[in-house]
């Protein structure tokens, strides 16, 4: 069981304060998405957590340690942080060797981390030719190299095709599935709604929300049901009468805090019709929204 | 613990160094140069007229000051590249203790760099000889062997000079901003001037000349220096160890 552990953290640069009592865990056997607008924080706080910003305060642990006291750290985590901060002048092996000695890790794992992520054939070509989608790769297989418990992507989508997106998507979930500790950052809503379990979501370096994935989606202000009724007005007051909140939609009326189960029965026991029953879910990128509306830091302005 | 920890961080950063193309380039140029220039410089001294004192040692290693350059580079690029493809923080989230990491880094320099200048300073040497035709001398004439190991601690030394400067400035183009005119800024005469002397003589290109022994004979007054090969050398180990530290200072404190 290795969790990432991040109790309190503020991080200042200069007069920024990228991130402001940051408290999170996150945990091993799902995908836990990172989400927040550009600027939130995320990149910051993953920087963190692998030891390579020093904290202004608070504390983070991987495997209940700091990251810098870790032994062989890539036999803990691995990351991808920046998929094309390679050297163009070297080789897919080599940048992948020189990695796996600094951490003990035997050459022979270079060669099965490059078939994993089907780099085989380039192995010996310099990385300076290569696609955005084989350096994501490369990437991925430098997460790899120590076959760790915790793995940490930040935006690991950026700019691949839609082939290159369903791959990482898959290799994150089958990852997640070995019990390991997916730590994936994005400010694509689409993205997480399928791949993430669970869901941190952080706004102006505080964390806004830290719940399941399905919570989150059913706790937004938005959830709500929708109902026509021929005898809309009685049935209103009668839900009015339940404790919902009830709101004129078009010819319809939009039902918030009951479930459609819930109404459905009620409308049946007073005797009153129903010519629709939605349930009305917001989409991940609606919910995010809300969420994050005060929280961007960068806003245009309505003209 | 820290022991296999140092192996195995000199081990990667040496495998960073060999598998791109600039190293081999680099190093291979102070050897070339250093042969070519100690050829040429000893083809034009020995061949012309005397004048005063005529010193075989200042023509064979009067180049080592020019390839000096190119060993340079390797130091600069050492770290430089780190930061200019932004492998640094893939390399810090490896080895995220900074001392053993630039510990690793240094070692990996160093171990090269003395046997490129050893190489370097015999080859500056050899290649001189055939130049100087008479007037050549064998390895036993006096002040070869010193000013051989001096050629050979004194490249060493000055790469590694490069390689903290470069860690304290974080980039190549900074680290070669300061360091070429560091470097040429003595050879290029300021040293001589009687005003600025007592102060330029103790820069380590200044000292480097002193320690090749081509400074110049020590009886001419323009070219005396108010310390020997020796205490050029300590002095030079002193700014290498000032630049080294101040490297490790900053690679601990900054943000990768």
């Amino acid at each position: 069981m290795t969790t990432i552990h991040v109790n309190d953290l503020t991080k200042v640069y200069g007069r920024t304060t990228a991130v402001a009592g940051l408290s999170f865990t996150v945990r091993p056997g799902m995908v836990t998405g990172f989400l927040g607008p550009n600027g939130a924080g995320k990149s910051t706080t993953m920087r963190v957590i692998l030891g390579l910003d020093r904290p202004t305060s608070g504390t983070v642990l991987v495997d209940g340690k700091p990251y810098r006291e870790l032994r062989d750290p890539l036999r803990t985590v691995g990351a991808l942080i920046d998929a094309k901060a390679v050297h163009g002048g070297r080789s897919a092996h080599d940048h992948l060797l020189c990695l796996a000695q600094s951490n003990g890790i035997p050459a022979r794992r270079v060669r099965e981390v490059l078939a994993m992520v089907g780099l085989t054939e380039v192995a010996r070509r310099r990385v300076g030719g290569f696609s955005l989608g084989m350096g994501q790769r490369l990437g991925i297989a430098a997460a790899l190299l120590g076959d760790p418990p915790v793995l940490m992507f930040d935006e690991p989508v950026n700019g691949l095709d839609p082939e290159g997106i369903l791959w990482i998507r898959t290799f994150m979930r089958s990852l997640a599935a070995e019990g390991r500790t997916v730590f994936v950052s994005s400010h694509l809503m689409s993205e997480m709604a399928q791949t993430a379990d669970h869901l941190i979501v952080i706004g102006r370096g505080r964390v806004l929300a830290d719940l399941p994935m399905e919570a989150f989606i059913q706790g937004s202000a938005r959830a709500h049901v929708l109902v026509r009724s021929p005898r809309a007005a009685e049935l209103a007051t009668m839900l009015t009468g339940q404790g919902a909140g009830v709101d004129p939609a078009g010819d319809g009326l939009r039902v918030t805090g009951l479930t459609a189960a819930r109404i459905g029965e009620l409308a049946c026991a007073a005797g009153l019709a129903l010519h629709e029953l939605a349930d009305q879910r917001p989409t991940l990128e609606a919910a995010y929204m809300d969420l994050t509306k005060d929280s961007v830091e960068y806003e245009a302005v309505a003209s | 613990m820290i022991g296999s920890a140092l192996r195995g961080a000199v081990l990667a950063e040496w495998t960073k160094f060999s598998t791109v193309r600039s190293t081999w380039w680099a190093l291979g140029a102070t050897v070339v140069l250093s042969a070519a220039l100690g050829y040429l410089v000893a083809l034009s001294l020995g061949g012309g007229r005397a004048r005063g004192a005529f010193d075989p040692l200042f023509a064979a290693f009067y180049g080592l000051t020019l390839a000096q350059l190119a060993l340079v580079t390797f130091g600069v690029t050492a770290v430089g590249a780190e930061y200019s493809a932004g492998t640094i923080r893939a390399s810090l989230a490896a080895v995220p203790r900074r001392g053993v990491f630039y510990a690793g880094k240094v070692l990996a320099v160093a171990l090269p760099a003395a046997g490129v200048s050893a190489v370097a300073a015999v080859a500056a040497f050899l290649a001189a000889q055939p130049a100087l035709g008479p007037r050549g001398v064998g390895l036993g004439a006096p002040g070869t062997v010193e000013a051989l190991v001096g050629g050979c601690a004194y490249l060493t030394l000055i790469c590694l000079f490069a390689t903290g400067v470069t860690t304290m400035l974080r980039g190549s183009a900074r680290a070669l901003g300061i360091l070429m005119p560091l470097l040429f800024l003595g050879s290029q005469g300021l040293g001589n001037m009687p005003q600025l002397k007592p102060v330029m003589q103790y820069l380590p290109d200044q000292l480097g000349m002193v320690i090749i022994h081509v400074s110049g004979p020590p009886d001419d007054p323009r070219w005396a220096r108010a310390y020997g090969p020796w205490t050029g050398l300590a002095l030079l180990v002193v700014w290498v160890t000032a630049a080294l530290v101040g490297g490790y200072l900053v690679l601990r404190r900054r943000d990768a």
